[in-house]
């Protein structure tokens, strides 16, 4: 009993191979799609390299990229078959070839799967690299002499402006360190002095904020220093102030930005998944169709075409029994050479 | 003796017609071209309408985007006639809509010309427009708290930190307006009084500027209060500091930024102007080579030329065509007239 036999006249069968090559060419800009996803990840990645610690890992980028180029070349074959399975001289040419083609399908559907997949899972390593990477970020907020580290302060003060957000978790994160450079503090102020001598670590730590986390749409001025120092500001109460600076810390604003792009491109990957089975079937009834006419020598008769020669628990036990009898086979092989090695 | 006269063979003719046919597709694309251009620049210009106080210069995509509809609608015109010109039913019907068809092409490249003019013309209204739209934000910075007014304080911020700039010439201008609102002052500090007191209108005026003018390039954490006063802060000299704060001034960056836009978008329209005259020269030649076709010899040479006469006696033969049409009118007056009193005469005499 094939599964799902559909019968196939002249006609039915030119309008299908017409139909499958068409939904290929749209596969190969599918795949193209697919690749340029990839290559824009990979960028966006690369962009904040700086706020990520050295052990972000280009895998999930590096695979869409492969898989695009993949879905072009597998695609754009398949498109040659339909458009050559029309002619019966030239079709003969893909016959023995279209077998193994169908099972390599197969084996790339499956691994678009995991594509996507990846895509959805990758959130959860990007949130540790981030939460490590943030961290020094901010420590060298101040290192604007420091060779190597010298354009951490722009690059952090850009990326709190562009991504609305404050700190590594919150604003308090800036008031454990020191982000003023030693070049700009001085020492025989009192003050500074003061403020030194007061932590085991010997850093100017104060509860103040870079200009970069002040909101623009705050009514009032900016206030970035004594931040938590209510009678250092008239009319001002740290606790109910909402608008003044960013609440938001810049792992969650990270992580959201390249969240929603991750799950964009999982949900792409499989809507040319789908598309990818659809032809694939496509592809199996013109290839049955074509190898099952009641005459051979007269192109117009009818013929049947199907997506399985027999029921998929028949062919499942096939395909086992075949692995079997291989393994055996083997096994005589071996057995045999001993034989014969040791009988002569 | 004719304007650029050339010969045209069947063979030269057919293939005048097919490349005339391509390039009215083309012309149609760049219509579509100009048309997104001009809606393109409308856009930028009405993203920043809060800080500019005319409209003077939407004239510049508003001409745009109409031109490049025209333009469209002409060049379809174009490759229809084409479609039809070699063959000989179909063509004459075509034939009294092609002198209208070039006034309007001329005028189409005319207008095109002086969108590009207008774009550099109008610079100086641009920039005064922006002048006195940028000092009303400014002024009303502190205003957050008056309906209409109060998103003003973040629309000047965004476009501080978008364009890097500050203030309208550059950062002194924050110098000369109060933008801390008096909510946020504490009139019962003694220096809170003593700087509304220093000046007539009893502002409180400061030597600090909004934290949307400082550069995040800087070396050193912004400093925005007392920038003129070198003992306020360590290490610090305001005469040589050139990376504390934004350089530039609002006006001049706005200025520049629009200008670059007609910069880039100059070369597109004038490469519009060339593909249209060129189709508007290529359907003059098919018109004259397939008018001097002999009827009875359909597929013998024949000639084309872009004017019949010289541009001198054409000019003459259109003034004469003018003064004939304007005597044509007085001529009918008097006529009636005369027929008028010829019959009076008769009436009279009988």
């Amino acid at each position: 009993m094939a599964l799902m036999k559909v019968k196939f006249d002249l006609k039915k069968r030119v309008k299908l191979a017409q139909f499958v090559w068409l939904m290929y060419w749209f596969s190969v800009m599918a795949g193209v799609l697919v690749f340029s996803m990839g290559l824009f990840f990979k960028i966006e990645l690369r962009k904040r390299s700086e706020m990520m610690d050295n052990n972000e890992s280009h895998f999930v980028p590096n695979l869409l990229i492969g898989v695009g180029l993949l879905a072009c070349g597998i695609n754009a074959m398949g498109g040659k078959i339909c458009y050559d399975s029309l002619d019966p001289s030239k079709f003969s040419r893909w016959k023995p070839m279209l077998k193994p083609f169908l099972v390599s399908c197969v084996a790339f559907n499956c691994l678009l799967v995991l594509t996507a997949l990846l895509c959805f899972l990758m959130r959860i390593p990007l949130q540790f690299t981030l939460a490590e990477g943030l961290k020094n970020a901010l420590k060298f907020y101040k290192d604007t002499d420091t060779p190597g580290r010298c354009y951490m302060k722009r690059t952090l003060d850009q990326m709190q402006m562009e991504f609305r957000c404050c700190g590594n978790n919150n604003f308090r994160d800036w008031f454990e360190i020191q982000w003023v450079s030693n070049r700009y503090l001085d020492f025989s102020a009192k003050e500074v002095k003061d403020r030194i001598g007061s932590n085991v670590d010997g850093k100017y730590l104060m509860d103040a904020v870079p200009f970069s986390c002040c909101n623009p749409g705050s009514p009032r001025p900016c206030i970035q220093y004594q931040v938590t120092n209510n009678t250092a500001h008239y009319s001002y109460d740290h606790h109910t102030e909402d608008l003044n600076i960013w609440k938001r810390g810049c792992r969650d604003a990270l992580i959201s930005y390249y969240g929603g792009m991750m799950n964009s491109i999982g949900a792409l990957v499989l809507l040319v998944t789908i598309l990818e089975v659809i032809v694939m079937i496509g592809l199996q009834y013109v290839n049955t169709s074509l190898s099952n006419l009641a005459n051979p020598e007269d192109p117009e008769c009818e013929s049947e075409g199907w997506i399985l020669e027999k029921t998929v628990k028949e062919t499942f036990t096939d395909i086992m029994d075949k692995m079997k009898a291989m393994s055996k086979g083997n096994a005589v092989d071996e057995a045999g050479v001993d034989g014969v090695a040791t009988g002569s | 003796m004719a304007l650029l006269k050339l010969q045209f063979p069947l063979q030269r003719r057919v293939r005048l017609a097919q490349g005339l046919w391509l390039l009215s597709w083309l012309a149609v694309l760049a219509g579509a071209f100009t048309f997104s251009l001009g809606v393109y620049l409308k856009t930028e210009l009405l993203r920043r309408a809060e800080v500019m106080d005319n409209t003077e210069i939407h004239v510049v995509p508003n001409i745009l985007m109409l031109v490049g509809l025209v333009t469209m609608g002409i060049n379809l015109f174009a490759g229809r006639v084409c479609q039809d010109s070699l063959d000989s039913a179909r063509f004459p019907p075509w034939k009294p809509f092609l002198l209208p068809w070039y006034g309007l092409a001329w005028m189409v490249c005319v207008w095109l010309l002086s969108a590009v003019v207008l774009s550099y013309a109008l610079q100086g209204h641009l920039e005064e427009s922006l002048k006195v739209g940028l000092r009303n934000g400014i002024r009303f910075y502190r205003d957050t708290d008056v309906p209409g007014r109060c998103f003003q304080k973040e629309t000047i911020d965004r476009l501080q930190m978008e364009l890097r700039c500050c203030g309208n010439t550059n950062y002194r201008d924050w110098f000369e307006v109060q933008w801390i609102s008096n909510r946020y002052l504490d009139f019962t500090s003694k220096e809170v009084k003593d700087r509304v007191r220093s000046n007539v209108d009893g502002r409180y005026l400061m030597d600090g500027v909004p934290f949307s003018c400082c550069n995040p390039g800087s070396p050193r954490p912004c400093l925005q209060n007392h920038l003129t006063d070198n003992t306020a802060h360590y290490n610090y000299e305001h005469q040589s500091e050139e990376l504390n704060l934004y350089n530039r001034g609002c006006r001049q960056a706005l200025v520049d930024y629009y200008m670059g836009l007609m910069n880039t978008i100059g070369p597109g329209i004038l490469s519009v102007i060339s593909l249209q005259m060129s189709v508007l020269v290529s359907l003059r030649y098919l018109q004259t080579s397939l008018d001097g076709v002999d009827p009875e010899n359909p597929e013998a040479d024949s000639e084309g030329y872009i004017l019949a006469k010289g541009v001198k006696e054409t000019m003459m033969d259109v003034k004469n065509i003018m003064f004939k049409l304007l005597q044509f009118g007085q001529v009918e007056a008097g006529d009636e007239a005369e027929a008028g009193a010829d019959g009076e005469k008769a009436a009279t005499s009988s």
